[in-house]
C-alpha cells in the first residue's frame, strides 16, 4: 500500500468512529422520545401523521402485531412500487417517454427496493422516468431503511424490558426513523453533493456538440428488422457519425442521498456511483461512502444507551470494525498489485503520485485503487450495494473478499437495522457457544438464553447461506441460468455465486456482467431477496417477544461478560467460522480457482 | 390483521407524499438556488454560449492532435452519456487481453518514437464509460504526440498541461488527474500556445 492510501483508510475509519457517538446518543432520544432539538420542533408534523394515519401512538403492540403491521406495510410499498413501474408509461413526469417495465422486471425491482436490497436488474437512466424514480424507488428508499431501523429497536426492547408483552409501536418507530434520522441527514447530503456537482433537475436530458465528432459502425437492417447479410454471409454495416453527446440529467442528488444513507444502494444512473454525475469529486465519494457506514456503526452506540449498558455497544462495534479493517488491508494491495496479463503486454501498472496504477479496468481516475477497493468493502460489508467501480473487473481475490463480506451474512456493520440485529443474533449464538463449552446456561444482556431464542437465531443464521448455495447450484444447472455469464470459466461461476449472494443477503451489488433482467433471474434472484428479508425479521422478532416477556438475571459469577475482549474475539469467531464453513468450497470453485489460472499463466 | 390495514395504507400514502414528492421537489428548489450550474449538470458554455459539454462527462477523442481520454465501453459508441456503462470484462478474459493489445497498438502506430511504457488507466476502459479524467502520467505519455500534430514545442505544451493537474481534494482525498475534456478546448482556444517556426 502507498502511504497516501494508508492515510485515505485510515481518516475515513477514524471519521465514521468519531461520528459513531453523538449520531449514534441522537438516535438513541429520538427512539425513547427523549428531546433532541428536531422532535421537539417538529413535533406537530408527527402528530399531524399520527392523526391522518388513525394511529394511536401510544398503543404497544406485541411482537405478533407488530410484525404484521411491518410485513403488510412492506408488501402494499412492493404492490404500488410493482404497479407504478407497469404503468410509468402513461403517467406524468417522464421526459423520456419511457415505457412501462415487463413483469418479472418490475417484480424483481419491486422486491428489490421494499426489502433494502435494491439489486438493479435494469439501468436507471434507460428504464425509469423520474417520477418512478421519485415516488416509488425514493420512497422506498426511505421507508425500508426505516423498517429495518424499527425492527432492531424492537429487538433492543425485547432486552431492555422485562415481564412485559409488547415491543414498541410500528408505526411510531417508522414515523421516527424516517421523520427525523433519514429526512434531515439526506437533506443535508443531497445538497452538499448538489455543490459538487450531482445534478438535481426536473429537466430533460441533455444534448451538447462534441468537441470531436465520431464515427462507429452500425449493422444495417433490411425492412423487415432483420441484420442485412451480404453474398458471403457477413453482416452489412454501415457508418454512423455522431455529432452531438446526449447528457442523462435527472433529480439524481436527493435520491443518492438516502441510497447511501439507508444502506439501499440503487442507483439513479446504469453505473450508480461510478458515474460522474452520481458522484463527480473525490469529496463526494468520500461523503457517499461515509454515508454507507454512517447509521449502522452509530445503531451500535444507539443499542448500547437504549439497554442502558453503552459498553455492550461499542463491543459490538469492535468486533465489526476489526473484521473491516483486516480486509481493507488485504484488498487494497491486492488491487494495486495490478492484472499479470496487462503486465505481460508493457503496460505500466505501478501505484505512484502522477498515476494510480494497479488493476484500472472498471475503475475511475478519479477515485483510483484506494477509493474503487474501499468503497467495495463498505458496500458489502453494509448491505448497501452501490459501486463506484465495476467489481466484475476485480482482481480474482480482490472481488473475492466484498462477495464474502455479503455470505458473512451482512453483520460486519450491515444494514441500517438489519445489520445490527443480524450481529445480536450471531451474539445470541457465541454465548450459547461458550454456554456449551463452560457448562453454564447461557445469558446475553441479562436475558436467559433457551432453546426457542437459539433456534429463532439458528433460522436467522441458516437461511441466508441456505438461499445463496441453493440459488446459484440451481443456476448453474439450467441453461437460462448459464446463457447470462459474461465472462467464461470460473468467473463465469463467481457472477452467478455473487449474485445470489448480493440477493440472499439483501446487499444489491453486482458483478454486473451477468445478464440478470431475464425471466429466470429476475424471478429466482427476486425470491432470494424475500426470503432474505423477511425470513430474517420474523425471527428475530420473535426473539424480541421472547425476550421482553423474561425477566431480568442479575449478574453472577457464572455470568460471561459480554463487553470485554474475550468476547470480541469470540463474536468474530463465531461470524467467521460459520461463513468460512459455508462458503468456503465453493469460493474455491470461482475466484480461487481463477486466481491460480490468472497467476499460473503470468 | 385488518385493523392494522388502514394504518399501513394510510401511512403508505403520508410517506408517498413526504419523501417521494415534498423531499426531491424541496432539495431541487434548493439546489437551483445555491448551485444553479451544478444542479444542471456542470456545462462548459463555447465562445457562442451554446454548451460544448460538461466538466464531469469525458468525450470520445481519437484524432491524434487530441489528448485522449480512458477508453470508454458503453454502446453503441464511447461516451454514450445516455447510457453509462463499463466492460465488465473479468481480469482473464481474453477480450480484455485483445482491447488493450488494440489501444496499445493504436497509440504506438500514431507516436512511433515513443517507447515509454504506457500508463495503466490510459489502456483500460472506466467503470462509467464517461470518465473525464486521465492520469498526469497518461497526459504526459502523449504530450509528445500532441506537440508534434500541433507543430508546438514540447516543452511548451508541457508547462501548459501542468495547469490543468488537478491535485488530490484537500491534497488526501482521490487521486491527481487531468480534465481531458477541458484541457482539449482550452488547447484548440489558446493563444498562448505558438507553433515551431
Amino acid at each position: 500500500m502507498t502511504a497516501n492510501s494508508v492515510l485515505q483508510i485510515t481518516v475515513y475509519v477514524l471519521v465514521l468512529l468519531a461520528c459513531a457517538k453523538p449520531l449514534g446518543g441522537y438516535m438513541a432520544r429520538i427512539y425513547e422520545d427523549r428531546p433532541a432539538g428536531l422532535n421537539r420542533w417538529l413535533a406537530p408534523v408527527e402528530r399531524l401523521i399520527y392523526r391522518l394515519c388513525s394511529v394511536n401512538p401510544a398503543v404497544e403492540m406485541r411482537w405478533t402485531d407488530y410484525t404484521v403491521a411491518l410485513l403488510l406495510f412492506n408488501l402494499l410499498g412492493l404492490l404500488a412500487l410493482f404497479a407504478l413501474q407497469r404503468l410509468q408509461g402513461v403517467l406524468p413526469l417522464n421526459p423520456q417517454h419511457l415505457p412501462g417495465i415487463s413483469p418479472d422486471s418490475a417484480f424483481n425491482t419491486a422486491v428489490s427496493f421494499a426489502t433494502n436490497t435494491n439489486w438493479q436488474g435494469y439501468g436507471g437512466e434507460i428504464t425509469m422516468s423520474y417520477l418512478t424514480q421519485m415516488l416509488g424507488l425514493t420512497v422506498q428508499n426511505f421507508v425500508s431503511a426505516a423498517t429495518g431501523m424499527a425492527a432492531l429497536v424492537a429487538l433492543t426492547r425485547g432486552f431492555a424490558r422485562r415481564n412485559a408483552d409488547t415491543i414498541g409501536n410500528f408505526w411510531v418507530d417508522l414515523t421516527r426513523g424516517t421523520l427525523y434520522i433519514l429526512l434531515p441527514l439526506a437533506t443535508a447530503l443531497a445538497l452538499v453533493l448538489v455543490s459538487q456537482g450531482v445534478v438535481q433537475t426536473f429537466s430533460p436530458y441533455r444534448t451538447v456538440a462534441l468537441t470531436q465528432p465520431v464515427t462507429y459502425e452500425q449493422a444495417k437492417l433490411g425492412d423487415d428488422g432483420q441484420t442485412l447479410e451480404d453474398a458471403a454471409g457477413n453482416p452489412v454495416t454501415e457508418t454512423v457519425a455522431v455529432r452531438e453527446q446526449t447528457l442523462a440529467v435527472g433529480p439524481a442528488a436527493s435520491q443518492i442521498a438516502i441510497k447511501q444513507l439507508g444502506t439501499n444502494g440503487g442507483g439513479f444512473f446504469n453505473v450508480n456511483s461510478a458515474h460522474p454525475f452520481e458522484n463527480p469529486t473525490p469529496l463526494s465519494n468520500f461523503l457517499e461512502m461515509l454515508a454507507i457506514l454512517l447509521i449502522p456503526a452509530a445503531l451500535c452506540h444507539t443499542f448500547g444507551v437504549l439497554i442502558g449498558d453503552t459498553r455492550q455497544g461499542w463491543a459490538i462495534l469492535a468486533a465489526m470494525t476489526v473484521v473491516f479493517v483486516t480486509l481493507i488491508v488485504v484488498i487494497v494491495p491486492l488491487e494495486q498489485a495490478g492484472n499479470p496479463a496487462l503486465s505481460a503486454l508493457g503496460v505500466d501498472q505501478q501505484p505512484q503520485a502522477s498515476q494510480p496504477g494497479g488493476n484500472m479496468e472498471g475503475k475511475e481516475t478519479r477515485f483510483g485503487i484506494t477509493n474503487s477497493a474501499l468503497w467495495a468493502l463498505a458496500t458489502t460489508a453494509a448491505s448497501n450495494g452501490s459501486v463506484n467501480a465495476m467489481h466484475d473487473s476485480f482482481t480474482p481475490l480482490g472481488g473475492m473478499i466484498p462477495m464474502w463480506l455479503m455470505q458473512l451474512g451482512e453483520v460486519i456493520y450491515g444494514g441500517v437495522g438489519s445489520g445490527l440485529y443480524g450481529m445480536i443474533v450471531f451474539a445470541i449464538v457465541a454465548v450459547f457457544v461458550a454456554g456449551l463449552m463452560i457448562g453454564r446456561t447461557p445469558e446475553y444482556l441479562g436475558k436467559k438464553i433457551e432453546a426457542y431464542e437459539v433456534k429463532m437465531a439458528s433460522l436467522v443464521i441458516l437461511i441466508p447461506p441456505f438461499v445463496v448455495l441453493v440459488g446459484t447450484a440451481v443456476a448453474v444447472m439450467v441453461d437460462v441460468g448459464k446463457a447470462s455469464v459474461a465472462n467464461a470459466g470460473a468467473h463465469g461461476f463467481s457472477e452467478i455465486l455473487y449474485a445470489f449472494s448480493s440477493a440472499g443477503n439483501n446487499n444489491g451489488s453486482a458483478f454486473a456482467g451477468l445478464s440478470a433482467n431475464t425471466p429466470f433471474y429476475n424471478t429466482a434472484l427476486g425470491l432470494a431477496m424475500l426470503f432474505a428479508r423477511y425470513w430474517l425479521a420474523v425471527p428475530t422478532l420473535a426473539i424480541a417477544g421472547a425476550l421482553a416477556a423474561k425477566k431480568v438475571v442479575p449478574f453472577g459469577p457464572g455470568s460471561l461478560p459480554t463487553h470485554t475482549p474475550l468476547f470480541v474475539v469470540l463474536l468474530i469467531g463465531t461470524v467467521l467460522i460459520v461463513g468460512a464453513l459455508a462458503f468456503l468450497p465453493v469460493l474455491a470453485l470461482g475466484p480461487v480457482v481463477e486466481h491460480l489460472q490468472l497467476f499460473g499463466a503470468h | 390483521m385488518y385493523q392494522h390495514l388502514k394504518p399501513a395504507i394510510l401511512m403508505l400514502l403520508v410517506w408517498t407524499l413526504l419523501t417521494g414528492t415534498v423531499y426531491p421537489t424541496a432539495v431541487t428548489s434548493l439546489a437551483y438556488l445555491l448551485f444553479p450550474e451544478q444542479s444542471e449538470g456542470s456545462l462548459l458554455l463555447g465562445p457562442d454560449g451554446a454548451p460544448s459539454g460538461s466538466r464531469l462527462i469525458g468525450q470520445p477523442f481519437s484524432d491524434p492532435k487530441y489528448f485522449w481520454g480512458r477508453p470508454s465501453a458503453t454502446a453503441p459508441y464511447p461516451y454514450n452519456a445516455a447510457a453509462s456503462s463499463g466492460s465488465n470484462l473479468g481480469p482473464r478474459n481474453p477480450a480484455l487481453v485483445q482491447a488493450v493489445s488494440a489501444r496499445i497498438a493504436a497509440l504506438r502506430a500514431t507516436d512511433t518514437g515513443n517507447s515509454a511504457s504506457i500508463p495503466v488507466d490510459l489502456v483500460t476502459a472506466s467503470g462509467s464509460g464517461l470518465d473525464p479524467h486521465i492520469s498526469p502520467a497518461a497526459a504526459a505519455y502523449q504530450v509528445p504526440r500532441v506537440a508534434k500534430q500541433r507543430g508546438l514545442p514540447v516543452a511548451a505544451l508541457q508547462e501548459f498541461v501542468e495547469r490543468y493537474v488537478e491535485s488530490r481534494q484537500f491534497g488526501i482525498l482521490g487521486e491527481a488527474r487531468v480534465n481531458v475534456v477541458e484541457l482539449n478546448l482550452a488547447l484548440d482556444r489558446s493563444t498562448s500556445l505558438k507553433p515551431v517556426r
